[in-house]
């Protein structure tokens, strides 16, 4: 209950609207917004709610990260999100789910069709698991701030909420391609006493 | 009857000690649970009379014949409200378990990283306290059990002044020095303070893991104590502990709830807004020279605080809660409370400079140092500087306990009032 379930707007948000530069899922599972499939009551995005959602601390230099929560369906019907969107503060947008590579250890992909969630269901976003991934980050991500995040359904609707950043040590099998560096330091870095106030000495 | 009382006694439902009756195997959820053992159990706590009947009269109940047998109610699933007026923990009937834990702010944390902070250790918290995982916990199993979790949050001048400096209320400050106290800097001061309390000290160190990783983008943990009291159940609700000296402390307390506490305790219209619903705290850290005080006899130690060791009732009288009198004399002359006991020089002619105790003990169980055993004196009233200061310059100028006692970590804080959901702890220090 300290995290509301956000379900801020249901934004009128068309295919066109969707930015996501040179992101595979956009190009490849492009919502079809047909004229049927107006905004309303019974879209995808009015029977989801997110629940306790929060995305991993991270720096610009970083350059990408994970969104985790819940997608509860209240609705009857399937809703698939298909696509994500998170402002300035990333360039690139994806759907990843964590699967054994080639090698044998868990590497993480873009999840073809997006995230199916059932009526009734809940579809859970988490380390190791399925989660959105925010690349090209714009700025550093800082404990306590609030991001700001829109889901994009099969339909067309869109769902907007608000995630707090939370300094995590785990998530890091996301970051082991494409971030050169592999793997993601935590923050709390360990610096000397003059990262304090006077009062460390006194 | 003589029978064996162990732990594992296979007799302890369906024998003569189980007037119930029922012959049917033993409860495994209480196990040998017979009344002698209550009896017994009451006894070996060491509780007074009024006690033990209740123990004999819990006894009665449990065993009664008309009653089938039932399982103990487990208290792991207890909680105490988050939000409110006022922050839990204060008046919160003292868990059993605590950790005291201070951090430094780093430098660079301004005020919108301060709000962050006290947005994410608030949405924890109330997750926390309810039971329920923090956000991204990393082991929401542990959360399950809150044994009354309570998270109550002080803030020392250094997080007050990032926000708004001129919000730093004059005893939000170190103490005036006093001539016996032999503080530390490890166990003194700080910018912010969590003091966690549950029953469960499991419960504790999983509240303060999750709380400790929203910290540590925003500092460093400067100092950390740990107290205990009785474990839950073991003794009625509302008896005043004992500390490791053996002393029944904290007898003359204010009584949550009562007008005394509501004025001495808790911030009126008198203390900055954003501070009115709270309280202050001041947290010494006492060591126990607990080898000097074997030492001494029981007469002499009675003597050196005034009270009965059996039932902490003043030397003129027969109960705990008697009020003492300090001006009954001995047939010789002397006085029955001595000019140097310690409730006679704690105590102030003015009713104000008084203040509410809600201590712990602490133990390093591996210590033969100077700071193996002691207290976590943990005192709360509106205003330090008035109330608790002048009664510590009289601690300082005579107590015979000082012999045995020394402070040697002292830290002021700032508890602000409560909040209601979608608000976060201190958000008052934020109005524009």
């Amino acid at each position: 209950m300290p995290i509301p379930r956000l379900r801020l707007t249901v934004a009128a948000m068309t295919a066109a609207t969707v930015t996501l530069s040179g992101c595979g899922a956009a190009d490849g599972s492009a919502p079809d917004p047909s004229p049927g499939s107006a905004q309303g009551a019974d879209d995808q995005a009015a029977s989801v709610e997110v629940a306790d959602a929060w995305v991993k601390a991270a720096t610009e230099e970083d350059g990408m990260t994970g969104v985790f929560g819940t997608l509860d369906n209240t609705g009857e019907q399937e809703a698939t999100v298909t696509a994500a969107d998170a402002g300035d503060v990333a360039g690139l947008v994806e759907l990843h789910e964590v699967a054994t590579g080639e090698d044998g250890n868990p590497a993480m992909q873009e999840k073809e069709g997006g995230f199916p969630v059932g009526g009734g269901a809940a579809h859970t976003l988490e380390p190791g698991g399925d989660h959105i991934m925010l690349m090209e980050l714009g700025r550093d991500l800082e404990p306590g701030e609030e991001i700001a995040v829109e889901l994009e359904f099969a339909d067309g609707s869109a769902l907007e909420f608000t995630a707090p950043v939370k300094d995590y040590e785990g998530a890091n099998e996301n970051y082991q391609e494409g971030g050169g560096d592999g793997g993601h330091e935590g923050h709390g870095e360990d610096g000397g006493d003059d990262e304090y106030g006077e009062g460390m000495d006194h | 009857m003589v029978r064996r009382d162990g732990p594992d006694d296979p007799d302890a439902s369906g024998g003569p000690d189980d007037p119930g009756g029922t012959g049917g195997p033993a409860d495994p959820a209480r196990p040998g649970l017979t009344r002698r053992r209550l009896f017994r159990g009451g006894a070996a706590a060491g509780l007074g009379a009024g006690a033990f009947m209740g123990a004999a009269a819990l006894g009665e109940r449990l065993l009664t014949p008309s009653r089938p047998a039932e399982k103990e109610p487990l208290h792991g699933g207890r909680t105490v409200p988050y939000h409110g007026s006022r922050q839990a923990g204060v008046e919160t009937p003292p868990q059993a378990h605590a950790r005291f834990v201070a951090v430094d702010l780093k430098k660079d944390v301004d005020a919108e990283g301060v709000r962050r902070l006290l947005r994410l250790l608030s949405d924890d918290t109330a997750k926390l306290t309810q039971g329920d995982p923090a956000l991204a916990d990393s082991e929401p199993e542990l959360a399950g059990v809150p044994a009354r979790l309570t998270v109550t949050f002080g803030f020392g001048a250094g997080l007050v002044e990032r926000v708004d400096p001129g919000a730093v209320p004059a005893w939000l400050a170190p103490l005036p020095e006093f001539s016996r106290d032999r503080l530390a800097p490890e166990w003194s001061g700080g910018d912010l303070l969590l003091q966690i309390c549950a029953d469960d000290p499991l419960t504790v160190a999983h509240a303060a893991r999750m709380l400790g990783k929203d910290v540590r983008a925003f500092g460093a943990v400067r100092w950390a104590q740990e107290g205990f009291r009785r474990s839950y159940g073991s003794q009625p609700e509302g008896t005043t502990m004992r500390n490791l000296m053996g002393q029944v402390d904290g007898t003359n307390n204010p009584a949550p709830g009562s007008e005394d506490f509501e004025r001495l305790v808790w911030i009126g219209d008198e203390g900055p807004e954003w501070l009115r619903g709270g309280t202050g705290l001041v947290l010494r850290r006492i060591a126990m020279d607990l080898d000097a005080w074997d030492r001494l006899d029981r007469p002499g130690r009675e003597e050196a605080v005034g009270r009965r060791l059996s039932d902490g009732a003043p030397l003129t009288g027969t109960r705990e809660h008697d009020e003492p009198d300090f001006t009954a004399a001995t047939p010789l002359g002397f006085p029955k409370i001595a000019e140097f006991a310690h409730i006679r020089r704690a105590r102030s002619d003015d009713p104000d400079e008084r203040f509410f105790r809600r201590g712990y003990n602490y133990e390093a169980a591996s210590g033969d140092g100077a700071d193996s055993a002691g207290l976590i004196f943990a005192a709360y009233q509106a205003d330090a500087v008035r109330q608790f200061v002048p009664i510590q310059r009289r601690l300082d100028d005579l107590d015979l306990l000082n012999e045995w006692v020394v402070a040697i970590g002292s830290a002021v804080f700032a508890v602000p009032p409560g909040h209601g959901e979608g608000g976060f702890i201190g958000e008052g220090l934020f109005a524009p």
